[in-house]
């Protein structure tokens, strides 16, 4: 239990979960993290149930103080972490003391860092999620992006903090984050509303990350796609990661705060286990789509699991394997004193 | 409606069954059927669906069903859809004060269709609107079925500020706006009700394939249930089954 203080918010600091599930036919997004892997691993590095919320910091960190000792874990892309100004490594846990300061020196790659606390960060669930929905004034905290001087209350860490330090993301998981990306996309589900030269121009062509992009959506410049007819359909669902193309013939690719329905063409959808790339890039970065089918897209889910699995025994490994209890006498003063021994 | 209803793939994590392409209320009856019936089946894996005008787009976890194993269920339990029993839709009321400072178009409405203000009052509380879908912001619903003699364009400027709880008119259709937004829909009146609370047990009203109706409300009548709804002691009106007026 203790408390984090934002000295300095950054560019956009979020209190983000896995997101608001249940709610989009009422309208509600589904907000969320970006980067589902990153948030995953950061939890799973601080012993937190790997859905809890952590916050989302966007190109720019924040500076933020720590009330007591407690273990955190920064992952995503690399803003260059430091803590009381000595550079800390990510992907692993790490111990901060009372007083201690974390900030950031620069982004060096990707998009989006994360940031788990052990025992995971105390805001009130909105529609059973923590997620903040910003357009919607909703979740985190006070449903908004974090400024300075806001206090974070930090729950209780599952296991004590200093149990978790050197937890590590072996390397091979650790993403690494090009600006010249491929997304693997299905087709669908209005692929048959583009002419096929529209289609191949979709597949072949080079888009690049426009200063358009949020946690709505990135819309993307390059070559025109041309529709048979117009952009437009009668208004259906938006999956995460559809890439929606309207009449004026650029993609857009919808992502975490989507609003639930559209009524533009959606040519394709980035699959699942590509959304942490898109979730990563920043603007000038190039992109290139390649088509998989559905049952692929879905042996890639598998695989991505597989992942999580490795990350998750990588770190259970550091369990106890044995435990005892020792008294100890010191100035006439009884002590009692646990020694754990570790794998 | 098509004769078969087309099954596509959005994505790795969710598919649309599409009934037709065009706005009907048959079209309504069957995603909503299809909705309920897959509520009850219980599939495993299944974790949201959403309706909208002509699909319904079910989410669903492909770590504990796949694409063609999902496909399958679906399409068995679409060939069972005329044996279920359907429970009626529901009918929310809407109390409206209409006109005045709260209905500032009021009279470009009436204008624009030769009719008194009365009458366009009379016209918009004679029916009740199926909502097709929500979306746009949380709880906006697409009503259907509003009559044409008081159809009016949208504004040629759209307000910045839209409060929450407006009812307005654009081209032939009619709506509430649930939360305080921009819009160039011409307003002619506001409800007290909240149509999106989220801090309320159920933070929205309303639900697809239901319908509502407006009732016409004087300023004292507005102010009372304004109260009650702050407080949370107002007794929302709900009927079952449509009503009449159609």
């Amino acid at each position: 239990m203790g408390s984090v203080k934002i000295i300095n918010p950054g560019l956009l600091t979020l209190v983000e979960d896995s997101g608001r599930h249940g709610y989009q036919q009422y309208g509600v997004p589904v907000s969320g993290v970006m980067d589902t892997f990153s948030h995953r691993v950061s939890n799973i590095l601080v012993g937190n149930n790997e859905l809890e919320a952590v916050l989302e910091v966007t190109m720019i960190g924040p500076q933020i103080e720590f009330s007591d000792q407690t273990a955190i874990a920064i992952t995503g892309g690399d803003l260059s972490p430091a803590v009381n100004g000595t550079a800390v490594p990510m992907w692993e846990s790490l111990l901060v003391n009372k007083g201690d300061r974390l900030s950031f020196q620069g982004l060096k790659s990707g998009c989006r860092s994360y940031i788990a606390f052990s025992g995971g960060i105390k805001v009130p669930g909105v529609m059973g999620s923590k997620s903040t929905y910003t357009r919607g004034k909703i979740g985190g905290f006070k449903g908004r992006a974090l400024k300075a001087g806001d206090m974070l209350e930090i729950g209780p860490s599952s296991e004590g903090p200093a149990r978790l330090g050197g937890r590590k993301t072996p390397p091979e998981y650790i993403p690494g984050f090009p600006t010249t990306l491929e997304l693997r996309v299905t087709l669908g589900p209005q692929e048959d509303y583009f002419t096929a030269e529209g289609m191949q121009t979709f597949l072949s062509g080079l888009y690049e990350v426009s200063n358009e992009c949020d946690r709505m959506g990135y819309r993307l410049n390059g070559e025109k796609i041309r529709h048979i007819k117009s952009g437009d359909i009668i208004s259906d669902g938006i999956a995460m990661g559809a890439v929606q193309v309207p009449g004026h013939g650029q993609p857009i690719i919808m992502l975490a705060d989507r609003q639930t329905t559209g009524g533009y063409t959606k040519i394709a959808n980035v699959i699942w286990a590509d959304l942490p790339k898109i979730a990563q890039a920043k603007p000038g970065d190039k992109i290139r789509f390649a088509k998989v089918t559905v049952l692929e897209a879905q042996r890639l889910i598998h695989e991505m699991e597989d992942k999580i699995s490795a990350v998750k025994k990588a770190c259970a490994s550091r369990e106890a394997v044995s435990t005892k209890l020792l008294r100890l006498n010191i100035d006439g003063k009884s002590y009692e004193v646990k020694v754990e021994e570790m794998k | 409606m098509y004769k078969r209803t087309k099954y596509l793939a959005a994505g790795d994590r969710a598919l649309v069954m599409e009934f037709g392409n065009s706005i009907s209320e048959e079209i309504n009856k069957r995603i909503r059927s299809m909705g309920i019936a897959i509520e009850r089946s219980e599939i495993e894996g299944i974790t949201e669906t959403v309706p909208t005008y002509r699909s319904l787009m079910i989410h669903y976890d492909p770590m504990t069903i796949g694409y063609d194993a999902l496909l399958k269920r679906l399409m068995s339990l679409e060939e069972q859809l005329e044996n279920i029993d359907l429970p009626s839709p529901s009918t929310y009321e809407i109390p409206t004060l209409y006109g005045g400072e709260f209905g500032p178009d009021m009279e470009n409405v009436a204008k624009h269709n030769g009719l008194t203000e009365e009458e366009v009052i009379e016209i918009h509380t004679s029916r009740d609107y199926l909502i097709y879908m929500l979306g746009f912001t949380p709880g906006f619903p697409y009503l259907g079925g509003m009559d044409e003699r008081i159809a009016t364009p949208r504004l040629e400027t759209p307000r910045t500020k839209i409060d929450a709880g407006s009812v307005g008119i654009a081209s032939a259709q009619t709506g509430v706006y649930p939360i305080e937004s921009p819009g160039g829909w011409q307003l002619i009146g506001r409800t007290p009700l909240k149509l999106y609370d989220p801090y309320r047990e159920n933070p929205i009203l309303l639900k697809a394939g239901n319908y509502i109706r407006f009732t016409r409300i004087n300023r004292e009548e507005y102010d009372r249930i304004r109260q009650q709804v702050e407080k949370g002691t107002y007794e929302y009106i709900i009927h079952t089954g449509k009503g009449g007026g159609q």
